[in-house]
């Protein structure tokens, strides 16, 4: 069944379910912008993501995932981050992944504070500087309960099956830091990233939550950031930073608050932000990849019978077994593609 | 780490998507044109930058004349900079540049190839069997870059006399500010064709989604017929000439007018 059900009429869409590839994967999608000049932009990051349709293979996601993330450390030097998604907690409960700078925080203690505020038993575990958390309160006590006894910490991300992980750093920091190699799980995407308009920090990093389970991350560079940010904080979003790929994550995230489903919010997005762009966003389902209409940002991806994987260059790819006989190819500006698990 | 291997004739590889292809008659100084040797280099064990430092220590004395390359993994900058008629086949997918400021050599990638293949060539040729990521064949001002798959984005941006044969699509801003050479797409091409064109003729078999600024179709004489018979022949690819509509410079940006003053 279709993933994405209503775009913009000059926008192509493409949206393939694991069982039945669409029969228009190469169908061309032009973009809509009529440019007489077009700008180029030296400015890098690296995305990568993965999405296992063989189940067989779920318990290497990660170490299918690490030599993808690593490769692209080139392009993205300054911190890198990933969303794996897996260990889904039921449908009355739901899982928070935390972080907090320091490697020696209490997590115990808070923890503590947290079940007897919110009434309810906490599953967790840590790993590294960050600790996830499963339990039945809702979200947005918890959440309360967290800026309350633990203003430091973020909450990197909120949902059933996401985790985001990230921090600064060369890449290969960041995955021996969580242990990247050894996480099971459906999907994951990450990011390395070279800063170009705002601070190398941990929560600069991507990527970036834009809802239960849906997180984003991005190569390019957004123009008209500074202005969306105020008018989405005007509308209630939140900023923690001045990072321009937080506002389109924000943006999403406003959409979908709005009722819109995911393409109908990417196709706002193609319209309404101004930059260059290739997005990956991950779903608890599957993810999905969307560029720009002058797409000067690269994407490459690539499909066999035991997965779809999706990169800024097809070095990423390399490690991946049986890439020698998989499809490979770009995707077209300003299309939607979806892969989603029915 | 490098290995000759003395054979007849082309063997087959191990690798990517391994293709047979005929030898071409070698140039230069070669006793004995029926033994020669092939030297074939594993880029999961060579980095690229010894391939190149060998490559670019034939333009000295050629002491092998063909090369294979396995496992290039996307990396960049395969084959750049060669200034001898080497005959190189590299088997697998190829990252940015591959083949970039080529000289001479004819240089075939069986698979696709990332951003700019061939770019700045003088001369010899570049053919990909799969599809070329943006801008291919940018700023080249010789040779012949054949894509038997589609291109991406700008394919021929800023050409300087290559000539390009794209057998499938080709992408959005194609020959923007196109100088010199010929640009053949066989199937449909995007957005702004030919944006800001000098003088580059441009033959297109199917849909052009719209033309930049500057660039029209223009009537297809029997000098073009011919133009692009003889390259659609050199390129090996089978098409009906007559299909095919020519576009090219209205020249109207050429020069500044003297009507534009006011601006100033």
């Amino acid at each position: 069944m279709p993933f994405v059900l209503s775009l913009s009429k000059d926008i192509t869409h493409i949206s393939k379910s694991f069982d039945k590839p669409g029969p228009n994967e190469f169908e061309r999608g032009f973009s809509r912008a009529s440019f007489a000049t077009e700008q180029e932009s030296y400015a890098m990051c690296g995305i990568v993501g993965l999405y296992l349709k063989n189940k067989a293979l779920e318990p290497q996601l990660g170490a299918l995932f690490e030599p993808m993330l690593l490769s692209m450390t080139e392009r993205g030097p300054d911190s890198a981050g990933f969303a794996i998604y897996g260990d889904e907690v039921p449908e009355d409960k739901i899982k928070l992944t935390l972080q907090a700078q320091d490697e020696s925080f209490d997590w115990a203690s808070l923890v503590d504070k947290l079940e007897k505020k919110l009434g309810q038993p906490i599953n967790w575990f840590r790993n590294a500087t960050a600790a996830v958390l499963k339990t039945k309160a809702p979200e947005a006590e918890a959440r309360a309960a967290i800026a309350e006894f633990a203003p430091e910490v973020h909450v990197m991300s909120a949902g059933r099956s996401i985790e985001i992980l990230k921090g600064i750093g060369l890449p290969t920091e960041v995955t021996e830091r969580f242990t990247l190699g050894k996480m099971k799980g459906s999907h994951i995407i990450g990011h390395t990233r070279m800063a170009t308009e705002s601070a190398v920090t941990m929560a600069g990093s991507h990527p970036f939550s834009t809802g239960a389970d849906l997180c984003l991350v991005h190569n390019g560079s957004l123009s008209n950031h500074f202005l969306l940010r105020q008018e989405l904080r005007r509308k209630g979003i939140v900023f923690e930073t001045d990072n321009d790929s937080e506002v389109a994550a924000g943006y999403l995230a406003w959409r979908l608050k709005q009722g819109g489903s995911l393409a109908e919010a990417l196709d706002g997005a193609l319209q309404d932000l101004d930059g260059f762009f290739t997005f990956a966003v991950g779903t608890r389902d599957g993810f999905a990849v969307i560029r720009d209409p002058i797409a000067c940002k690269p994407a490459v991806l690539a499909e066999t019978g035991d997965y779809v994987a999706m990169a800024s260059e097809y070095r990423a790819f390399a490690t991946l077994p049986g890439i020698e006989n998989a499809k490979v190819w770009e995707p077209e500006p300003a299309t939607l593609y979806v892969w989603e698990r029915h | 780490m490098f290995q000759s291997t003395p054979v007849t004739g082309r063997q087959d590889t191990e690798g990517l998507t391994p293709l047979p292809c005929p030898i071409l008659p070698l140039k230069g100084e070669v006793s004995n044109r029926s033994q020669f040797l092939m030297k074939t280099i594993d880029l999961s064990a060579a980095s690229v930058r010894d391939l190149n430092q060998a490559l670019h220590d034939q333009a000295k004395q050629i002491t092998e004349h063909a090369w294979t390359i396995t496992h290039p993994d996307g990396k960049h900058n395969i084959a750049a900079g060669v200034d001898e008629a080497l005959k190189i086949d590299i088997y697998g997918h190829a990252g940015y540049y591959c083949a970039g400021m080529n000289k001479k050599a004819d240089v075939i990638i069986h698979g696709n190839a990332g951003v700019g293949v061939a770019e700045n060539m003088m001369s010899g040729s570049v053919r990909v069997k799969g599809s070329a990521s943006q801008s291919a064949g940018a700023t080249a001002h010789g040779g012949l870059l054949v894509i038997e798959g589609d291109a991406g984005a700008r394919c021929g941006i800023s050409m300087k006399g290559i000539d390009i044969v794209v057998r499938g699509n080709a992408g959005h801003m194609s020959c923007f500010l196109g100088q010199a050479g010929r640009l053949v797409i066989c199937g449909d091409v995007g957005d702004n064709l030919g944006d800001s064109l000098y003088e580059v003729h441009i033959y297109v078999k199917g849909r052009v989604k719209s033309l930049g600024s500057d660039c029209i179709e223009k009537e297809m004489r029997p000098e073009h017929l011919l133009e692009l018979t003889e390259l659609l022949e050199r390129a090996g690819v089978k098409e009906n000439p007559e299909a095919f509509r020519r576009y090219g410079s209205a020249r109207q940006l050429y020069n500044f007018k003297v009507d534009n003053a006011h601006a100033y």
